[in-house]
């Protein structure tokens, strides 16, 4: 993928990571290669097992690459102990110290790191304020409750100054409000810091929000690097738009190409243009891949690019999935519309409909 | 309260009347042992009537005086010294990436607690018999010492080690990441969390050092009684409540120590 210039906090080069000897060897990371941008709020997504933490863990230091380079601002980094790498971590269990005070487990970094006690104090009482705990600062850390802890440890690994912050699914372990809090929060203090943050998540809903761009990880690669639009509109693999929101997936046949758009034929005999992934040379029989809000529900079938039977109507409040049986194949698709005040037509299950598509609603992309 | 549980044991039928019948078989000897302390007739079967004199005659006693001391020389350096072992080795056992031998070093750790003690007991004697012979070499009252910190080593290093195995490795994890060294890891936060294992460690390893009987009684030199050796040799001669008060005095040390012991360990575990 192409790399805009501009300079890299983190560059991870050709990393493979084995566990396990002989037989039982397993490749957590498979030769995988990202550039993470200064300033910026980077993320990798991906299902448990994908490799995102074991490539973190490399990063901080607590596990070390079988074969490639990790380099921070162009140094090789990847011999060193975690104590001397300038990267800090908030765990997903945070690993606050029991057995001392919020503002003492603030300043263990920077009393590690020997600064002075007057800068030390400075700095705790700095970093208080930024998340909001100065009220707590006295407080053992079993004494607060699980947000407030989460601030401490954000606190805890922003005080040092870290050139690149680590975040292991720091939010995995709060409550829907509160991570909603959280990740408005958690853009607030990047701004603020100007520090590069890496954030490992499996929840794409808060990859999309939060990310200025987003690595798709799957057994132990790298699948797609790009801004949150980039992966969701033009996910360059099945997985990355089966993984990354709810997607339909349509079986059909190429009848042409002309400048990176195919024109692909369903079972019904009805074509539609799709755009694909640079690289890729779609033939024969693909999967069209269709959001559900890139598609829409017309009341009069012969007015539709496919046609089915409306089969389930499910409200969510902000909008509703309407599941049609496509005609032909009997395959299931997902029509999303937000609700409005007033819905102009109202539909019954058991009702024949028609589907339109958006323009490049559709895309080809390789199983 | 808490939610219903799936099974009770007090409301089994019979748990009441089994638990009070095996709290009394195992206190109703000692509460036997220390009322008779308080006899003022001169027999340990026969009651007569209250009295301290036994306490105060025990007090005044010499050889009681020496054996105590003894006692505490022994138990005291023994749990220092094995409580640092089991320390380091519960470290080593439990902070390094598995490998072949490790399996054989907890069996060598442990094997004091299941090898018969009179077996140790025997082999500790030759041994030094042995240096003794060949090198002329006797350490009074350290070969004592020595038997009982070996011994001991095992006690300490169970509540050590688990309270390892307990211990959240991310904080570890969390030091090093905030630029702690690894000698620095340690001392500020392995260390500290670690406090509770080593206390129960130390207050298990002075309990089996305390009273101990049978490796002492085979080390054990002229002029090297400890307690147990004493009340020993005293209940072979006509048996006076006095040893009742003796036996009694341990009894509180030993109980006072344990207490003393849990209670840090539980502040420190808050």
């Amino acid at each position: 993928m192409p790399e805009q210039p501009g300079k890299n906090a983190i560059e991870v080069r050709g990393v493979r990571k084995v566990f396990g000897t002989g037989e039982n060897q397993v490749a957590a990371l498979d030769t995988v290669s990202v550039s993470i941008r200064e300033n910026e709020f980077f993320t990798l997504l991906g299902p448990s097992g994908c490799g995102k933490t074991t490539l973190l863990r490399l990063i901080a230091g607590f596990d070390f690459p079988t074969a490639g380079e990790i380099l921070l601002h162009g140094q090789d980094i990847a011999p060193l102990p975690p104590y001397k790498r300038p990267v800090n971590t908030v765990f997903q269990s945070y690993a606050l110290f029991p057995h001392m005070t919020v503002a003492q487990n603030i300043g263990f970094g920077l009393e590690m790191l020997g600064k002075p006690k007057a800068e030390i104090e400075a700095r705790v009482a700095q970093m208080l304020k930024l998340v909001k705990m100065e009220a707590l600062k006295a407080r053992r850390t079993s004494q607060i409750s699980g947000g407030q802890q989460q601030r401490v440890a954000l606190a805890r690994a922003l005080a040092p100054q870290p050139k690149v912050l680590l975040l292991d699914e720091p939010l995995s372990a709060l409550d829907y409000k509160l991570r909603k809090e959280m990740q408005i929060e958690l853009k607030r203090l990047q701004n603020e810091t100007g520090i590069t943050f890496i954030f490992v998540t499996h929840d794409q809903e808060e990859a999309l929000t939060m990310s200025d761009r987003i690595a798709v990880m799957s057994a132990g690669k790298i699948l797609q690097v790009g801004t949150p639009r980039d992966i969701y509109d033009r996910p360059a693999e099945r997985f990355v738009a089966d993984f990354i929101g709810e997607t339909n997936f349509l079986p059909g046949t190429v009848v042409s190409k002309q400048g990176g758009v195919a024109t692909v034929k369903f079972a019904s005999s009805a074509t539609i243009s799709a755009g694909y992934p640079e690289g890729f040379n779609p033939t024969g029989e693909v999967t069209l891949v269709v959001r559900p809000e890139h598609a829409d529900l017309v009341p009069d079938p012969t007015k539709g690019t496919i046609t089915g039977t409306l089969s389930n109507i499910v409200y969510f409040g902000t909008d509703t999935h309407f599941h049609v049986k496509l005609d032909g194949d009997g395959e299931n698709f997902i029509v999303r519309h937000q609700n409005s005040r007033s819905s102009a037509v109202t539909y019954e299950t058991g009702a024949k409909v028609g589907i339109q598509f958006e323009e490049d609603a559709a895309r080809v992309l390789k199983d | 309260m808490a939610e219903p549980r799936v099974m009770d044991i007090k409301d089994q039928p019979g748990f009441r009347s089994i638990a009070i019948i095996c709290l009394l078989v195992l206190y109703i000897p000692v509460l036997i042992l220390m009322i008779f302390s308080l006899n003022s007739g001169s027999l340990v079967t026969h009651w007569e009537g209250v009295t301290l004199k036994w306490y105060g005659s025990a007090f005044l006693n010499q050889e009681f005086h020496s054996a105590a001391k003894n006692t505490l020389i022994i138990s005291v350096t023994a749990t220092i010294v094995s409580t640092i072992c089991a320390t380091l080795a519960a470290i080593g056992m439990t902070r390094v990436k598995p490998w072949r031998g490790l399996a054989a070093a907890f069996m060598v750790i442990n094997l004091p607690l299941m090898v018969p003690e009179i077996i140790t007991a025997v082999a500790t004697l030759s041994f030094f018999a042995l240096i003794a012979g060949t090198l002329g070499l006797n350490f009074g009252i350290g070969n004592l010492i020595l038997a009982h910190t070996v011994f001991c080593i095992p006690f300490a290093y169970m509540p050590i080690r688990a309270r390892l195995e307990d211990m959240d490795l991310t904080l570890e994890y969390a030091a090093a990441d905030l630029y702690a060294t690894p000698w620095n890891a340690f001392k500020r936060i392995t260390l500290p969390l670690l406090v509770p294992g080593i206390m129960s460690g130390a207050a298990l390893a002075f309990i089996v050092s305390f009273d101990d009987f049978t490796i002492t009684q085979l080390v054990a030199g002229p002029g090297q009684t400890t307690l147990p050796l004493y009340i020993w040799n005293q209940i072979r001669r006509p048996m006076t409540p006095e040893i009742n008060a003796i036996s009694t005095i341990l009894l509180l040390v030993s109980i006072l120590f344990v207490s003393v012991s849990f209670l840090i360990a539980r502040r420190r575990a808050k």
